[in-house]
């Protein structure tokens, strides 16, 4: 049976020694605690007694050479199984032999239950909020299916990657209310967490349409560059124009003729002297679009509504003031058609009906303009060097500026402008 | 440098700053009297130990590592009545700590008196250490540690006698032994008559003197700072002295020592008998007696008014200067 | 470079450059030291400047802090942490304060190194932790340096501070780490932590042997997909209390180690702090390994061994945080 010497650590915070000499040769016999050989470490020069009774029968390191604690430096063939080097509990005073690879764990936190889907870390909440994203909708890889911040995160990165596809131009370019599934929260931009809630206040859960509203109102913000331009208009003929049919419009139509008709078929001339402007936004291409369907926004009790005035250039001016007037009886009641909300290509707001002089429209993508009518006012204007009391009103254009020039826009106004100027008492609306 | 003689205008300015010592003292006790000090700590009785070892050494240049009696020293050492009141009052402006510290907490860089706390007796390995860099810089200091006989009882008294004796540090322990602990008295503090025979233990001189007498602890301190000077290391001098009030302005030294007791020691009051001595001698003559003792009150007048009109220190100093700034 | 010899070397280093810098304590002289750290230098720089002084820390400190304030740069050792108690008084009451209590007119320039931890057999009187008495203690600063690179540009800077810092070194890496040490000089500011090792996926918090301990584990949960990061305190006061948030905020796990016992150790000040200052950015508890809390690490191996954080520890509690 071989015994074999090990490096001893002498000394608190050595961790090698050095081979002084050997007191023994190979062959010679050694007494158990005789010494056999000399260590040197840098606290401490030592002889190193035979761990057992023998004889010496391999030297494995050399005088001079350094090894570290633990190191087998020499080997004892001991005296015959009567030899008692018995089962040693600790072999020399060396090698700390930690027990066992067993780590005991120091009490673990209460290990998260199945139960712990549905309970948030503050980090998930945060993140949650701010990404504007359901935690109950992400998939838990932590402990217990609980939702971790970096599964909260990987949802965040995998929303915001650049979509695989563009938008597909025949989508519906409205919002409709009660879509299938619409998505529950508002893309991509971190919301401004809302303060608290104080005694009085209400809080009222979003309904499908104001949820649609905020998601499609924020993804144009947030992804369409708009800019914006404003022209004023003289429409004392058209006051008049109107004046003179009012009455018997109403007698031969059934409902009253407003100004919107007579916008849209400025509109219809503007978008086809500027075709820019009747275009869709399509990621790396524009679609010019061949027909030209206006959408009208109109407000309802429930929310903003755009019904689509089809192939509106087909239409004089009787029939566009049919349509508004079909659409917006059905928008009122809620009977509008899925068709009636999509398919549009430019969109006229008549915001003048709610007394506004100047509005900075939203753009309902992937269309790239909306126009707006404000309020028609009497106002003192300049006419040749003379101030006259005039009929005014202010027509404002927000536009994708990825699609369409400054000039264009203002050349688009200007259509406007002087189609609206042109009219007077004597035109036709026939 | 310290006069190598005692002259009688030596006598008389120690005279001079016992009598302030004592007035300045009194005045502190008013104000606390008065609701404007709230805690006093009395060198009363002390002052002939306090001002004769000052004088034996090299005042504002040796360094001093004072205890919370020693009133009479820091004025003999260079500290000035309106530094003293500002302190007294915790004054913004106060030298020895900007009104930190409790009153009698001395300290003064510029005039080497080494801050000191309350924890008794720490101040003995400070000086042990001062004197050490003395001894390395050859600047040629010595450093004084003074302290009560309780305070020989700390650990920190032993270790610090120890190191000085082992490498001969030319410091000088100087203890103003009144007989009492506040109120334990010296014969339950220790075993032994003389505190100065605890010197033998560390194989340095202990010296015994009359701290009632400011001319024999001049004498005793003197050789002490020469003995350090020369190298020879340490000394331990024992003044017994007594002190003529309470511990302190919340002390109430009626229950642990007699009436009979203090009154017998008032016979020995230093100015007093130093006064007298130096009367006999023909050293001060009435009007010069009397000019000083106007001085005096003037000057601690002068300091309580100054002190009072002084700006206590603002709160938002409060975090200041635990570390460099 | 050791440990142990990237200290000496800064030791030697700042003598030769400072004749005001003078060591003492017990067997640091003739000896150099039971650990062997100022061998050699009492040699190099005479007896009066590495002196054998009496066996009694009180005066060891106190000594120091008259020392420093008569116009020299004191570095006393204390020969084990675990004796460092008798000085507390001139540590806590005289060091400490010496500045605040004079007003900024006194000032105590004073490095005390002690060796502190264990796993070395050392027993209950040889292998303390002693850093969070101190690290309550307003007016030092505590040093605990992980890696021999650290040690020497800590202790440069310590020397150079002019306010007392207790070094303390821990035991069983004077000889077992190794790294490069720069042969100029250079100083780690004290109060600046250091990312030792980036990861995503959790923060080990941790200081002196425990971040050589912390990289071990973070290299193990590597292979096995989980992204460390080790933040080296390197010291514990000041606290560098932006990047602890900082490494909070950004893996939002935090596993802090120390070696020293759990109830009111450094552990509990920075979990504090990223209570206070990073809650909506934790995504799990924030957990603490540390030595137990009993009295201090038995001598016999199994106990010992019981009461060590290891490697294989760190890494287990890492894991469990880490699937948390």
């Amino acid at each position: 049976m071989v015994e074999k010497v090990l490096m001893p650590q002498l000394g608190e915070s050595v961790t090698e020694g050095t081979i002084g000499q050997w007191l023994k040769n190979v062959g010679d016999s050694v007494e158990k605690y005789e010494s056999l050989l000399e260590i040197l470490t840098d606290k401490v020069n030592a002889e190193v007694p035979s761990p057992a009774s023998g004889v010496l029968a391999r030297i494995l390191v050399q005088a001079g050479e350094t090894v570290p604690v633990g190191t087998p430096i020499a080997e004892i063939e001991v005296a015959g199984e009567a030899a008692e080097v018995a089962p040693q509990a600790e072999p020399a005073p060396a090698a700390p032999s930690p027990p066992a690879a067993v780590v005991d764990a120091p009490a673990a936190p209460a290990h998260p239950g199945p139960t712990e889907r549905g309970r948030y870390s503050p980090a998930v909440r945060r993140l949650a909020q701010e990404h504007g994203i359901d935690p109950s909708r992400i998939a838990g890889s932590g402990a217990g299916g609980r939702v971790t911040r970096n599964d909260v995160l990987k949802a965040v990165a995998e929303r915001t990657a650049p979509p695989t596809a563009p938008p597909a131009p025949t989508a519906p370019s409205a919002p409709v209310a009660g879509a299938p599934e619409p998505p529950r929260e508002v893309a991509g931009v971190a919301p401004v967490p809302a303060g608290p809630v104080e005694p009085g206040d209400r809080v009222e859960p979003l309904s499908n349409i104001r949820r649609v509203i905020a998601q499609r109102m924020t993804q144009a913000k947030a992804t369409v560059p708009h800019a914006w331009i404003m022209v004023e208009v003289d429409v004392s003929g058209l006051v008049a124009l109107r004046e003179r049919w009012k009455a018997k419009f109403r007698e031969e139509e059934g409902f009253n003729l407003t100004y919107l008709p007579f916008m849209l078929r400025a509109t219809v001339e503007g978008l086809k002297a500027v075709p820019q402007l009747n275009a869709q936004w399509n990621g790396d291409s524009i679609i010019y679009k061949k027909r030209i369907n206006l959408g009208m926004a109109a407000a309802t009790d429930r929310g903003l509504v755009v019904p689509v005035i089809r192939d509106a250039d087909q239409k004089n001016l009787v029939g566009l003031a049919h349509a508004v007037h079909d659409l917006t009886e059905r928008a009122r009641s809620g009977r509008l058609k899925l068709e009636d909300l999509s398919g549009g290509t430019f969109t006229v707001d008549n915001t003048g009906a709610v007394g506004t002089m100047l509005t900075y429209a939203v753009i309902n993508p992937p269309e790239v303009g909306i126009v707006t009518m404000e309020s028609i006012v009497k106002r003192p204007v300049v006419v040749g060097d003379a101030i006259a009391i005039r009929s005014m009103v202010n027509l404002c254009l927000s536009f994708d500026h990825r699609v369409v020039d400054g000039a264009d826009a203002a050349r688009f106004l200007n259509v406007l402008k002087r189609h609206l100027e042109s009219l007077g008492p004597d035109s036709s609306i026939y | 440098m310290a006069d190598s003689q005692m002259t009688p205008e030596l006598m008389k300015e120690i005279y001079y700053y016992m009598a302030l010592s004592r007035a300045v003292d009194d005045r502190m006790w008013i104000l606390n009297r008065q609701g404007k000090a709230p805690v006093v700590y009395s060198s009363n009785g002390h002052e002939a130990a306090q001002v004769g070892s000052a004088f034996a050494l090299n005042r504002g240049e040796d360094w001093i590592a004072p205890y919370y009696r020693d009133l009479a020293l820091v004025l003999a050492w260079g500290m000035t009545p309106r530094e003293v009141m500002l302190h007294v009052l915790a004054r913004a402006d106060d030298p020895n700590s900007g009104g930190r510290q409790m009153p009698a907490h001395w300290g003064s860089r510029r005039l080497h008196i080494l801050s000191g706390g309350s924890v008794v007796a720490t101040q003995n390995a400070h000086a042990a250490g001062l004197a050490l860099a003395s001894k390395m810089l050859k600047d040629g200091r010595v450093a004084v540690a003074y302290f009560g006989e309780g305070s020989t009882s700390q650990g920190e008294f032993h270790e610090a006698l120890n190191f000085a004796a082992v490498w001969k540090l030319p410091v000088i322990f100087f203890n103003e032994n009144n007989g009492y602990a506040i109120s334990v008295p010296q014969r339950k503090q220790m075993a032994i008559t003389d505190v100065a025979a605890r010197a033998q233990g560390y194989g340095i001189p202990g010296v015994i003197v009359d701290g009632n007498d400011p001319i024999k602890v001049w004498e005793v301190t003197r050789a002490a700072a020469e003995r350090a000077r020369r190298g020879e290391g340490p000394t331990l001098i024992e003044a017994k002295t007594y002190r003529f009030v309470p511990h302190s302005s919340d002390d109430d030294d009626r229950a642990y020592r007699s009436r009979e007791e203090v009154m017998e020691w008032k016979k020995r009051d230093p100015l007093i008998t130093f006064e007298q001595r130096l009367e006999a001698e023909g050293i001060l003559s009435a009007e010069e007696k009397a000019r000083m003792q106007q001085q005096i009150k003037d000057a601690v007048n002068d300091a309580t008014d100054y002190a009072e009109k002084a700006a206590l220190p603002d709160p938002a100093t409060l975090e200041r200067y635990v570390y460099a700034e | 470079m050791t440990y142990l010899e990237a200290i000496r070397a800064g030791l030697r280093q700042e003598m030769q450059l400072d004749p005001r810098i003078v060591i003492w304590g017990e067997d640091v002289g003739v000896r150099g030291g039971v650990f062997r750290v100022t061998e050699g230098l009492q040699q190099e720089f005479g007896e009066d400047r590495v002196i054998d002084s009496p066996l009694a820390e009180g005066a060891i400190v106190g000594v120091a802090i008259g020392a420093a304030i008569g116009g020299l740069r004191p570095i006393p050792e204390i020969q084990f942490g675990d004796f460092i108690f008798p000085a507390m008084n001139q540590i806590v009451e005289e060091a400490a304060r010496m500045r605040y209590r004079s007003n900024n007119d006194f000032h105590v320039p004073l490095v005390i190194r002690a060796p502190i931890g264990g796993g070395i057999h050392g027993a209950l009187y040889h292998s303390q932790s002693v850093e969070a008495f101190f690290a309550h203690v307003p007016g030092v600063k505590v040093a605990v340096p992980g890696t021999p690179y650290d040690a020497k540009g800590l202790l440069a800077a310590a020397i150079a501070d002019e306010d007392p810092v207790l070094f303390f070194e821990h035991k069983a890496a004077y000889r077992s780490l190794r790294g490069e040490v720069p042969e100029e000089r250079y100083l780690i500011p004290l109060g600046q932590a250091e990312v030792k090792r980036e990861g995503k996926d959790l923060s080990i918090i941790t200081y002196s042997l425990m971040v050589n301990y912390a990289l071990r584990a973070a290299e193990t949960l590597q292979q096995e997909g989980i992204s460390v990061e080790v933040l080296d305190l390197r010291t514990v006061r000041p606290l560098d209390q932006a990047r602890i948030l900082e490494t909070a905020k950004k893996t939002g796990k935090v596993l802090i180690v120390h070696e020293d016992n759990r109830t009111g150790g450094i552990g509990a000040e920075v979990s504090a702090i990223l209570a206070e200052e990073a809650l909506f950015y934790l995504d799990a508890p924030i957990r603490r390994l540390c030595g137990p809390d009993v009295p201090a690490m038995p001598y016999s191996p199994p106990l010992e061994h019981a009461f060590m954080i290891t490697p294989e520890k760190i890494a287990q509690a890492a894991r469990e945080l880490a699937r948390f």
